[in-house]
């Protein structure tokens, strides 16, 4: 019943010492099945009296095949404990996942704790291997199950380790792999799950075109690990997280703490093998190659596609990093580039997941149903072509699959991975909506009953008891309204404006009080904190909390008591605040306004009552409150936001435009700057190191190269020494038509990085800069309903005023950093979604209404150039010549930044407006895609 | 590191969360005391001899009213892995020397043997969690042997709260994962709690739960405890030949 287990371990101290272990062995671990014929307890059985089959698993076949195991198709398996610990030793995500599917009542898995077991506890024998022992103790427990079971389901091992499936059969056991096994089931499509191994790799190289020299070793060999441990130590090698370009996938980014500069990897070879998210080891390559990227990135440009219509980036991370190789050819004979360029070595740790995309078109192979090669293109660009197998070609060829990777041998030029699943057919919106989730990583489940059970009894009204609250202060009759976009139904946000004796304006900034539904700790917290954000796509909104919170109980409608956290400002009418006070309040909206309907209060002089007059009143505050703040250096940026018109009943799209933007826009914009500018000072006052803040870094050179090309080549001089200097020279910028400010603002606004949060004793107080903003500190206090970071900087606003304690994880500042980071993440992935969701409207709106619209020039290509269609708010090239064709007839000016026709006075040079057409073509089927032509 | 493993509900030695170590106890093992005993709960072992009462040694110690008693907690050497010597008189062996004596003074009925002095020395033979209940155990069987008056059994166990469970006598790794530890001592028959230790923060509602847990680990070990006298008993009326 009871052993010892005893084994050397090193302490920490480095002494080398003997622990022993205690192990009880039991004898009443049930078996699992309700087919058991003997006196097993059977409250946590799991395997059907009427399972024919029992499958036990053998780790390697876990490790390997797990997207296999999670198709319903396979079930009524008995999972070892022994096999566990080894998963768990050996991949911990798909370790997760085999958790996962043990604990789903759904599938019946069932984890028997063989090793637990008296009858099935194997120690290891002397010259035995662990790894002997385990299939050994594997082997032990299936002979245990098929005499415990014997004659009610039969036992079957599966496994496709060679010796341990030979010695099972002599042992008078059933043992199959996992090939065969399926292959029985009569399931063909379930074979494209199967993970096939390494050694019948080769053949499989048959898909890749038959160019020898696509034959041999490709990459270079991955140095061994205790290499690369040395490596590291001996500051040979660089370790750090790479970073493919999102619009260049030939070139990445390591970014080394070692050396304390990012290290460029140009192209596929240079990269070996290295995925994106992967942490790898690089090493420097000679200084006197650094400026020789081009070679490489030409090289592999056969395998580049065009570049694709696309929805002008916002910001630099959306914006392709890679300088402009024509500029960048003529250039880099004259500098050599500072920064570091390598090469991977190594990869430390691999972060595969599934991809979603598509299949590279291709003709059906002769012989129907047989086993296909294709190529899989991943719809993130980043992700190299992955070579699959596939017994289900013509069913997969027009739909958006997922694919995972297994393996990318040195001598196979793509990675080779497997089918998981179908999500739709390609271009169908749905499909496409589910892809751009599943990309961006979004969570668009339904919200968990553990989660809905912390919402307060529905429907919700205001009690006595919080009315009671001695720091609830009543401001029910004041009047109270809120603006925002038409059809609005999370109001975050509400707004008053009185009128002082003594001539000042008391000016209040009420915010949904979330705080006070969602609680620390509980489910729906945890849950608000993984989202981070509600996410915006054209037709859909993906929120953080769930719908009674967001569109009931915390959203401040009109005519409803709603609880609120207010900033409240004594200012005087040239908008100078005097006083500042906090509050939690009780407020009662009189109007719910558009953004429309309150600029025409405003415009209609024939108006005089009182609610409009609050509206004119703040109004001129916001403008003197505006001005201030752009004399102070703040940029007026400007993107390129389009408004989708969506058909109720299709919900396609039915007009596009861009975004107009009122002055009733800019003053609620600025108040909500106010109140979280007041908000940021106050919180950091009392919480120097937990606060969370807001910080926009100041852009480097370096990004504001691009803008400074183009500036110069039409004779524009920018002064961007600093954040003043530059929204002076912005303002400066006027050419000869109305929107040449505009299109350089928005050229500018697509340098700066986006704003990210941070924790405040992360950072030193001079890097707490919000550069956009030009303000000293920064926080997000003002859509606690949609955005985590909000309800933070509740929580600890609340703290700061002595409403409530601040909760315990404010202590742990590792665990507000992680908080930190994946608001960071969330927000990323929530924009990104949102831009690929008016992506994927473009498209098809453009699909039955061909269009010409005026464009404007960004950027000359050897071939073509760039263009940017503001009505539309999309980006992407027009080329003068067939694609492959370079030079021919035009000719590029460096200088200027001219394309010209040679021979004629044809030509073309940025920012020129031009008029172009747009269509949808189809070059492939099922590809669709938006093609720019010149008119 | 998962104490509990979520999936077979099994700690990483086998057993369920609400049990205990195999637990054994012997009485007289060391023969020139006047009552001794060893006990062990799983690999933690540890000997207890009981010396008295006798006439006090130092008289300025001396109880008009009742007996002085007096208790010795030790380390042998190789109890742990690491051989180092284990200074008598360090602060914790001091700390649990007070902890024994209190609780044990708390069930014997000193009132009886005024003016005299009981001894008590534990030794921990092998360590591997819970050895401050190993001790009080074993103190009581020692007791018990020596034929001192006691009003009742003195047991002890230790809960601690680990995985977001509560576990009963953890083991060494268990208690060295830094989780809260609670130490209970009850009387058997009355079920009074006489000792209640814990180091660590814990909510009140768990807190109820692994104390909980704990009695019910003190109450199986009394159980033992009277198994283990009963059979000594018959032994010696054998032994006597009645
Ligand atoms: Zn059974």
């Amino acid at each position: 019943m009871l052993q010892n287990k005893s084994f050397v371990k090193k302490t920490r101290g480095g002494k080398i010492q003997k622990q022993v272990r205690e192990l009880y062995l039991r004898h009443d671990i049930p078996c699992g099945s309700h087919a058991c014929g003997s006196s097993c307890d059977r409250a946590a059985a799991r395997l059907p009296a009427d399972a024919g089959t029992v499958l036990v698993l053998d780790t390697n076949v876990v490790l390997n095949q797990i997207d296999l195991l999670e198709n319903p198709a396979i079930d009524n398996v008995v999972v070892l404990s022994v096999v566990l610990d080894e998963v768990r030793n050996k991949n911990l995500a798909v370790f997760n996942r085999l958790k996962a599917l043990c604990t789903n009542t759904g599938r019946n898995f069932y984890v028997f704790a063989n090793e637990n077991f008296k009858e099935t506890n194997v120690i290891q024998m002397v010259g035995e291997s662990p790894n002997d022992r385990n299939d050994r103790a594997i082997r032990v427990a299936t002979r245990w199950y098929q005499g415990h079971l014997a004659g009610n389901s039969k036992i079957l091992l599966v496994t496709n380790d060679r010796e341990n499936k030979r010695k099972a059969i002599e042992e008078g056991l059933s043992a199959e792999t996992v090939e065969s096994y399926v292959r029985s089931l009569g399931r063909p499509e379930l074979l494209d799950l199967v993970v096939l191994p390494t050694s019948e790799d080769a053949t499989m190289m048959d898909v890749e075109d038959l160019r020898p020299s696509k034959r041999k070793i490709i990459y270079s060999e991955h140095k061994p690990m205790s290499e690369i441990t040395s490596g590291l130590l001996h500051r040979i090698y660089h370790q750090g997280k790479l970073r493919v370009n999102r619009y260049n996938p030939f070139e990445a980014y390591v970014g080394s703490e070692s050396i304390g500069d990012e290290i460029v990897i140009h192209g596929r070879s240079n990269m070996n093998r290295a995925f994106d998210g992967d942490i790898v080891a690089v090493e420097l390559l000679p200084q006197d190659q650094w400026h020789e990227g081009e070679s490489s990135i030409i090289a592999d440009d056969e395998d580049d596609e065009e570049d694709d219509v696309h929805l002008a980036p916002s910001s630099a991370d959306d914006a392709p990093r890679s300088i402009n190789q024509v500029q960048h050819a003529a250039a880099s004979t004259l500098t050599v580039s500072s920064r570091p360029v390598g090469r991977v070595v190594g990869i430390i740790k691999r972060n595969w997941h599934s991809y979603c995309g598509s299949l590279e078109p291709m003709p059906m192979p002769a012989g129907h149903g047989g086993t296909a090669h294709a190529l899989f293109v991943s719809k993130d660009r980043r992700i190299p072509k992955i070579r699959i197998q596939t017994r289900q070609l013509d069913n997969l060829l027009d739909k958006r699959i997922i694919v995972v990777v297994d393996s990318w041998d040195c001598s196979s030029r793509y990675p080779s991975g497997h089918y998981v699943r179908t999500i739709g057919k390609i271009g169908d919106k749905d499909t496409e909506t589910e892809v751009v989730l599943i990309e961006n990583d979004i969570n668009s489940r339904p919200f968990s009953a553990q989660v809905l059970a912390c919402l307060p009894p529905l429907p919700w009204t205001l009690s006595p008891e919080d009315l009671a609250k001695p720091h609830r202060l009543d401001l029910r009759d004041v009047r109270v309204f809120s603006v925002d976009p038409p059809g609005c139904t999370d109001i975050d946000d509400a707004l008053h404006c009185t009128r002082l004796r003594n001539g000042n304006f008391e000016v209040g900034v009420h915010i949904a009080d979330v705080t006070n539904f969602v609680h620390p700790g509980t489910p729906l917290d945890e849950e608000a904190s993984q989202r981070g954000t509600s996410v915006y796509l054209v037709e859909r909104r993906i929120d953080m909390l769930p719908k009674p919170l967001t569109e009931d109980i915390c959203s401040l409608r009109s005519d409803v008591e709603r609880l609120a956290f207010s900033v409240i400002w004594e200012m005087t009418p040239e908008a100078e605040i005097i006083s500042t006070r906090y509050t939690k309040s009780v407020i009662k909206s009189c109007a719910a306004l558009s953004y429309v309907e309150a600029q025409a209060r405003m415009d209609d002089s024939r108006l005089m009552d009182p609610l409009t007059s609050d509206l004119r009143n703040m109004n001129s505050l916001a403008k003197i409150m505006r001005l201030r703040r752009i004399d102070r250096g703040a940029l007026t940026l400007a993107s390129a936001e389009v408004k989708f018109q969506i058909d109720t009943e299709t919900h396609d799209p039915l007009d596009i435009g861009m975004y107009q933007i009122r002055e009733a826009n800019q003053m609620i914009e600025e108040f909500m700057l106010a109140a979280n500018v007041s908000v940021a000072e106050k919180i950091l006052k009392h919480f120097p190191l937990c606060s969370l803040l807001r910080r926009h870094p100041s852009p480097t050179k370096e990004m504001l190269e691009p803008l400074l090309r183009t500036a110069t080549s039409v004779g524009l001089d920018l002064d961007v020494s600093s954040s003043k200097r530059l929204a002076d020279s912005l303002d400066h910028a006027v050419g000869d038509d109305p929107y040449f400010n505009k299109l350089i603002r928005i050229l500018a606004t697509r340098c700066m990085t986006q704003a990210v949060y941070f924790c405040s004793g992360d950072l030193s107080s001079s890097e707490f800069f919000h550069y956009g903003l030009a303000a000293p500190l920064y926080t997000h206090f003002t859509s606690p309903i949609r955005r985590y970071a909000d309800v933070i900087v509740h929580r600890l606003l609340a703290a700061a005023l002595e409403i409530s304690k601040l909760p315990p994880i404010f202590q742990d500042k590792a665990q507000l950093t992680n908080i930190s980071d994946n608001l960071n993440y969330r927000h990323r992935n929530a924009q990104m979604a949102s831009r690929a969701s008016v992506e994927l409207h473009t498209l098809i709106y453009f699909k039955k209404r061909p269009t010409d619209a005026e464009a404007r020039i960004l950027k000359i290509k050897s071939n073509g150039f760039i263009v940017f269609v503001p009505k539309f708010g999309i980006e992407g090239p027009v080329y003068l010549m067939p694609r492959g064709e370079k030079g021919g007839d035009w000719v590029v000016d460096e200088a200027h930044q001219r394309i010209i026709k040679a021979g004629t006075n044809t030509s073309f040079g940025v920012l020129q407006t031009v008029m172009i057409h747009l269509e949808v073509v189809e070059p492939q089927p099922n590809r669709p895609k938006l093609e720019l032509s010149l008119k | 590191m998962e104490h509990v493993d979520p999936l077979t509900g099994f700690r990483q030695d086998g057993r369920r969360v609400n049990e205990m170590r195999q637990i054994r106890g012997e009485i007289g093992v060391v023969a020139k005391a006047d009552g001794s005993a060893q006990f062990e709960m799983g690999n933690t072992k540890v000997i207890a001899a009981v010396y008295g009462p006798r006439e006090v040694q130092n008289k300025n110690q001396q109880i008009n009213n009742q007996a002085l008693v007096r208790c010795e907690y030790s380390m042998a050497n190789f109890s742990t892995g690491d051989r180092k010597r284990k200074p008598k008189g360090d602060r914790r062996s001091t700390e649990i020397s007070l902890v024994i004596r209190q609780t044990m003074e708390a069930c014997i009925l000193t009132h009886l043997m005024p003016r005299s002095q009981i001894d008590i020395y534990v030794q921990v033979l092998q360590a591997d969690g819970g050895t401050r209940s190993a001790c009080i155990n074993a103190a009581t069987l020692a007791l018990a042997d020596a034929g001192i008056p006691m009003r009742d059994l003195v047991t002890s166990c230790s809960a601690g709260y680990l995985c977001s469970t509560p576990l009963l006598d953890l083991n060494y790794s268990e208690d060295s994962a830094g989780g809260p530890d609670v130490t209970v001592g009850i009387l058997a028959k009355t079920d009074k709690v006489t000792l209640l230790q814990m180091d660590a923060k814990l909510p009140m509602d768990i807190f109820e739960n692994v104390m909980q847990l704990a009695i019910e680990g003190c109450k199986a070990i009394a159980n033992y405890i009277r198994e283990v006298l009963g059979e000594n008993t018959k032994e010696l009326e054998y032994r006597r030949g009645s």
